[in-house]
């Protein structure tokens, strides 16, 4: 199977795969962001995508999403080819994902953020809200005690009237993943989930991580900088540079890795070791 | 509890999707046809009349190289401030007045005489005419600046659109302003030129002048082709001598002499139609002025200092203060540079139409506006090729299609254009970050 | 909490049954002369104007200078209806009314078309639907007025006068407010991708085009009787003010309704950001066009209440100045505030054509456009955010869902 390391157990190489990328290529007019990347995910998966600055990481989180169109490669989501799909029908799909800096709708509140999430489950059309039918009604009580709900599970239910900008950092990137959740998808690319956190707020979130793929049954890729999260959640990683995949496998294995110390560190620091 | 959070159904099903490649050659197909009809219409009047479609192209350049002259202030302040500043027209509008009171109450056109009253007629003129251009760029760039100072800058940190709103309350005031009775009044006013019109048809143009605009046009070309080879190859001094603004101005310049004065030079009759196109002096000052005063205006861009501050301001406005860059003072400058190139267009419209009023600067400042959009908002050059693009579409469109729906077509054009280059023609993309 | 919103509810109906009441007897009683009554008139219509921008711009976030082309279309559109049925032709009640339906069957056929594929670009999109909108007029044109007008005719010509005015007038105002409304998509489907400035300038050509075309309503357009550039003339004024009410109502209601629902709050998300809207899954293209169609319709209503009230209409009163107006009532009314952009809409053209026209001393009418910007300047130097800032009257304030009770005792708690 390509895109997946050597040894994973039997159970889960008999998952169903959720995501697949094969051969996926990217240019920038004539800057090579993505060469040739790989990648399965199989059904409940956390996986981490790491690299150095400028790798090509997020680059892959906005091929999968749409934000731009693979210029080679095969994207498939549970077996439907993503490549040419405007962003929100991928999100709709089943797909959602969180953004390095963080893009709240930063002056609505709080609710409305996880609110509009929802929107495409919201059920009813134009001619519902209109005239305000039973249907809208109902729905709109129905989508506020979900949100109620998703905002409870990360701390938020108390703050749901405040205005997401106004929101102190953790909670704002923790509103992202709500957001996100709200959406229902079935798989959920993190990007930089702990940028900015201390140690104290990164053990949290390994817990917070843990706690939504069980309770939602997600697929999680993960983008991170902060070994410590890496090395703890994911079951294996995918080591990106200069838009390659350089390594591949469980925590333990990358972290010896010679190419993974090279490009984290530089060539000298494998010569001296 | 976990029951709350399945998926809603609606989403689940995914339909069978076909790629709609074929869908959109349609499109295209029914574009091109369109576009196809266009060109079967103007082929047609060309083969119909040549002359006359000549004779309407060279209206049309005219007429572009007055609203590059224009959309070079919007698309320097567009870059800067990210300003609509529809009050741009009406700085051009005040231009043209300026200059019909220098002309018409002051006489200045004729002060030589008052002083050297033995000077040449020509010279008379020529040094006459560049002053009242002068006068009125000065007017403009101060009125500009002064509506800068006074409306636009306490808004700087202000929503963008409270700004918009601003210009669009300027622009009102000045254009109002202007028609009351003790200021431009708001009759049509005929304008007297500075100097006489001289026609020249084929004739008078001596085939000297002809081959010389080659012999120029075609040295120029050579040293920038000279340079570009050398640049690339490894020599970095080539690369400023190609930018000089000499060398520029020597392509453009004799480029267009050199087609315009062939253009008319030549008489042919073939079968009862005589190929007989003159060109007035009004035309060839309009080029040249046009084309010094963008190669000037290069120049400052590209080789000041207060060019390169621009760029920078223009770039990013906030590392730009850091570096130590006056913004203000910057953004001042800009103002009084747009305002004064749009003062002199001002001069050369009312030259070239013979007539001022005090809302002429609206449809010919939103013309400019569109002209810098379609080549690229930021860009001197794409002002430059936006606007001749707006003079021809506009001069064949009332020429060859429909009179009355000159503008419409001439905003139909920023449409077409900024579906096909959403950035315009030389227009750099944002850099969006996801 | 529910109490609280049928209280706003109440005084709501309360307040409009009050000013209903009071603007018609003030007009049956005489003591508003036919001036006043223009003018209020005209301050209703500009309203709903302004308040399709501020859902065009306050909400959605899209730069909008075209909506007086809409309003014209609104305009002329209704009066050749009206125009027509008093010169006894029922063609334009066929034409439009019948010719919006079909358009409308086609986009849904088309629509369902164009989502069997993927990577459809927008002008393929455009082409599709303006084949569907030529075909459908063509239909009506060629087949259905032939086919329906004498039917129609002698089914109004059955009922007594009174009663098929007002039909016609109703089919009047609701076919400006359709071609309104299929013109905005036409145009919004290409031009709403280019993009907050670049689509600004080109509504603002939209504007500049409808005005050219207006001017030649009788030669390149087959219009003759709407006089191109000399004015169309004999336009029934069958405005009263119970029309005014109910469709500035109308606009209310529904901006209202739609922008507390879902649909608003995916509207108002594409302001705030719009990729991050496209990345939580909302169709942001579809609902800029939405907002931008919604927004046109309005304005297309007021313009045939406006030219049945008139009686009068010029293409000159729809130049591209005049469409700076609703720009500059939605920015001073406070964006995306629809109690400020109503009363500065009606507290406008009060300013401007009534007490500046009246009150003007002998000799300084041209001096109104020169006042009129120093305002606008001087209001924008003083307090950009807008009259009313993002302040609403209760019942249309977005009304939260209360927090939980529990939430409620770990407060008390704490104090």
């Amino acid at each position: 199977m390509n895109g997946r390391p050597e040894g994973i157990a039997p159970e889960i190489e008999a998952r169903p795969v959720v995501l697949e990328m094969d051969n996926v290529t990217h240019f920038f007019g004539s800057l090579r962001a993505v060469f040739d990347f790989d990648l399965t995910l199989r059904h409940g998966e956390l996986v981490g995508l790491i690299g150095p600055n400028g790798a090509g990481k997020t680059t892959v989180f906005n091929l999968i999403t749409g934000v731009y169109r693979a210029t080679q490669g095969d994207i498939r989501y549970k077996g439907a080819g993503l490549v040419g799909l405007p962003s929100h029908e991928i999100i709709q799909m089943g797909i959602a994902r969180t953004f390095q800096n963080i893009r709240l709708f930063s002056n609505l509140t709080v609710l409305d953020n996880v609110r509009i999430a929802y929107h495409p489950h919201s059920g009813y059309g134009l001619v519902d809200s209109v005239l305000h039918t039973k249907r809208f009604r109902a729905k709109e009580a129905e989508m506020a005690e979900q949100a109620q709900e998703f905002l409870e599970i990360f701390g938020l239910g108390e703050r749901r009237n405040d205005i997401a900008g106004s929101l102190p950092y953790g909670l704002q990137r923790r509103l992202e993943i709500a957001r996100a959740l709200a959406a229902y998808p079935r798989l959920l690319l993190l990007d930089e989930p702990a940028a900015g956190m201390n140690p104290q707020e990164i053990d949290e979130l390994m817990d917070l991580i843990h706690f939504i793929r069980d309770r939602f049954d997600l697929t999680i890729l993960l983008v991170e900088h902060r070994m410590r999260l890496v090395m703890n959640i994911c079951e294996w990683i995918t080591v990106m540079d200069f838009g390659e995949i350089i390594a591949r496998g469980f925590p333990a294995d990358v972290r010896k890795d010679p190419h993974v110390v090279e490009a984290y560190l530089g060539r000298q620091a494998v010569e001296i070791r | 509890m976990a029951q709350t959070f399945s998926r809603p159904a609606k989403n689940g099903a995914m339909m069978q999707r076909h790629n709609g490649m074929l869908l959109n050659r349609f499109s295209q197909g029914f574009f091109i046809l369109l576009g196809l009809f266009v060109v079967y219409v103007l082929g047609r009047a060309f083969l119909q009349n040549p002359k006359v479609f000549v004779e309407q192209v060279l209206n049309g350049l005219q007429l572009g190289f007055i609203y590059a002259l224009i959309a070079l202030g919007y698309t320097m302040i567009y870059g800067i401030v990210k300003l609509i500043n529809f009050a741009h027209g009406d700085v051009f509008m005040v231009g043209a007045f300026t200059s019909f009171y220098a002309v018409a109450t002051l006489q200045l056109h004729r002060w030589p005489t008052w002083l050297f009253p033995g000077v040449s007629e020509g010279l008379m003129i020529l040094i006459g005419t560049v002053t009242v251009i002068l006068t009125a760029m000065l007017f403009s760039a101060t009125l500009a600046v002064v509506i800068e100072r006074f409306a636009y800058k306490p808004l700087r940190s202000k929503p963008r659109i409270a700004a918009l709103i601003t210009a669009i309350g300027v622009s009102f005031f000045v254009e109002y302003f202007g028609a009351l009775p003790f200021a431009f009044t708001n009759n049509y006013i005929t304008y007297p030129r500075p100097f006489e019109v001289n026609v020249y048809s084929g004739e008078m143009i001596s085939p000297l002048l002809v081959v010389g605009a080659w012999v120029l046009f075609v040295i120029s070309l050579l040293l920038s082709g000279w340079f570009t080879w050398t640049s690339r190859h490894g020599n970095v001094q080539a690369q400023t001598w190609k930018r000089h603004p000499l060398l520029q101005f020597g392509l453009l310049f004799f480029g267009f002499m050199a087609v315009v004065l062939t253009l008319t030079g030549v008489k042919i009759e073939t079968g009862g139609k005589v190929w007989d196109l003159s060109v007035s002096n009004v035309m060839l000052i309009i080029m040249g002025a046009s084309i010094l005063l963008q190669t000037l205006l290069q120049y400052v861009v590209s080789h000041t200092r207060i060019g390169k501050a621009m760029r920078a301001a223009a770039y990013d406005k906030a590392v730009a203060r850091l570096m130590g860059i006056n913004v203000d003072g910057v953004i001042t400058a800009t103002f009084a540079l747009g305002g004064g190139l749009a003062g002199a267009a001002g001069v050369l419209y009312a030259t070239a139409f013979k007539q001022v009023h005090h809302l002429m600067g609206i449809i010919p400042g939103l013309k400019a506006f569109v002209a810098a959009v379609v080549g690229g908002i930021g860009s001197i050059p794409g002002a430059f090729v936006g606007s001749l693009i707006m003079g021809q579409t506009e001069v064949l469109a009332a020429g060859f299609i429909s009179t009355p729906m000159r503008d419409a077509v001439a905003f139909s054009l920023l449409i077409v254009v900024l579906l096909v280059w959403p950035q315009g023609i030389f227009g750099e993309p944002p850099a969006e970050k996801v | 909490m529910l109490r609280r919103m049928r209280k706003s509810t109440v005084y709501f109906i309360a307040g409009g049954l009050i000013i209903f009441v009071v603007i018609q007897l003030l007009l049956s009683l005489g003591i508003l002369n036919n001036y006043w009554r223009g003018i209020i008139f005209w301050g209703a219509a500009i309203s709903m104007v302004a308040l399709g921008l501020n859902l065009i711009y306050g909400f959605n976030g899209q730069f909008s200078l075209g909506q007086y082309g809409f309003y014209a279309i609104g305009a002329y559109a209704s009066a050749d209806i009206t125009y027509r049925w008093v010169h006894s032709d029922p063609s334009g009640i066929v034409v439009v009314l019948f010719g919006s339906l079909l358009t409308l069957g086609l986009y849904v056929a088309v629509t369902a078309f164009l989502r069997r594929f993927y990577g459809v670009t927008v002008m393929a999109r455009f082409t599709f639907y303006i084949l569907a909108t030529i075909l459908a007029f063509a239909i009506a044109v060629a087949g259905l007025v032939p086919l329906l007008g004498p039917a129609v005719n002698s089914i109004l010509q059955v009922l007594p006068a009174a009663i098929s005015r007002q039909i016609v007038f109703f089919v009047a105002l609701l076919g400006g407010a359709c071609l309104a409304g299929i013109a905005s998509f036409l145009f919004g489907i290409p031009v709403l991708e280019l993009g907050s400035d670049y689509f600004g300038i080109a509504t603002l050509g939209f504007t500049i085009i409808v005005k050219v075309l207006l001017d030649n309503t009788d030669t390149i357009l087959p219009f003759p009787e709407m006089k191109g550039a000399r004015g169309m003339i004999g336009i029934p004024q069958w405005t009263t003010w119970p029309w005014v009410f109910a469709s500035l109502l109308l606009v209310i209601l529904v901006m209202r309704n739609v922008l507390h629902s879902s649909v608003g709050r995916a509207i108002v998300s594409v302001r705030e950001d719009e990729r991050a809207a496209e990345l939580v899954g909302i169709d942001a293209a579809t609902t800029k066009v939405l907002a931008f169609v919604l927004g046109s319709v309005f304005a297309g209503l007021a313009g045939g209440i406006r030219a049945h009230d008139l009686a009068f209409l010029h293409p000159q009163s729809f130049n591209f100045i005049q469409s700076f107006n609703p720009l500059i009532i939605v920015v001073f009314g406070g964006l995306s505030s629809m109690t400020g952009t109503i009363i500065t809409g009606f507290f406008w053209i009060f300013l401007l054509e009534g007490l500046l026209r009246l009150y003007l001393p002998e000799g300084f009418e041209t001096w109104r456009l020169v006042v009129y910007p120093l305002v606008l300047l001087v209001m924008m130097l003083l307090r950009p955010e807008g009259l009313f800032g993002r302040y609403e009257i209760p019942f249309l304030r977005r009304v939260l869902p209360p927090l939980p009770t529990k939430t409620v005792e770990i407060q008390e708690e704490a104090v």
